[in-house]
């Protein structure tokens, strides 16, 4: 079994422009790095039936999720050469506009984290226990379903 | 046996609580579908999946007593 700790990649709240960019200086002493590549996930102001989305709540499993991005992280380290990999997700409402998902990969070259990014958001769609009760202007909300 | 249910999102909703913990003498986990069918009928027309200890089971997945989850479709990111 691997016996590597399993970080917590959720935050309260949205998370904000100041954070990814410290994220960003943090790797300027990582020299082995050529090529950066970052997902955001924004949350969109969907219509649906003539009403407007306003925010997303997102709840999780949260150690599901955890184990789960632990997972993808793992497969994702196998599968590319990547020199690192981040990934924060909200919890909590995050209002539209906002970003609710960064996904940040290094590595030497582009083409890896080029090819990189896709899979681990992909993975992270598709296998994170994450839910997204979506308010509309007159506070009424929906679950969303991922596309 | 006694069974810890998690309920997540929209099914948290329809069960009106996020955990509780149920007697049951249901070995598989389409018997505790069923069971929980039958305590919620509103579940019966809901799309979700069942975590057994954190992983994803198959409906005759037996059960073991370790934590159960109910998970409505995912919608991360």
């Amino acid at each position: 079994m691997n016996e590597k700790k399993i970080k917590n990649v959720f935050k309260e709240g949205a998370i904000s422009s100041e954070f990814i960019g410290q994220a960003i200086a943090k790797h300027q002493s990582k020299t082995t790095i050529g090529a950066h590549n970052i997902f955001l996930g924004q949350v969109r102001t969907d219509e649906i039936n003539g009403k407007k989305v306003s925010a997303i709540m997102y709840t999780a499993y949260e150690d599901m999720a955890n184990e789960k991005f632990h997972d993808i992280r793992e497969a994702t380290f196998k599968k590319f050469n990547l020199t690192c990999m981040h990934i924060y997700h909200s919890l909590g409402q995050v209002n539209t506009g906002e970003i609710c998902l960064f996904v940040f990969v290094s590595s030497p070259h582009r083409k890896e984290v080029f090819e990189a990014l896709e899979y681990v958001v992909e993975e992270i769609k598709s296998k994170a226990p994450v839910f997204g009760k979506e308010f509309f202007e007159d506070d009424t909300h929906q679950w969303k379903v991922n596309q | 046996m006694t069974l810890k249910v998690k309920y997540f999102g929209l099914i948290a909703e329809l069960t009106a609580c996020e955990e509780e913990s149920i007697e049951i003498s249901a070995t598989s986990i389409a018997e505790l579908i069923q069971f929980l069918s039958e305590k919620y009928p509103s579940l019966k027309s809901k799309d979700f999946q069942i975590a057994q200890n954190r992983e994803i089971a198959s409906i005759e997945t037996t059960l073991t007593g370790e934590e159960i989850a109910l998970l409505p479709p995912f919608s991360g990111g």
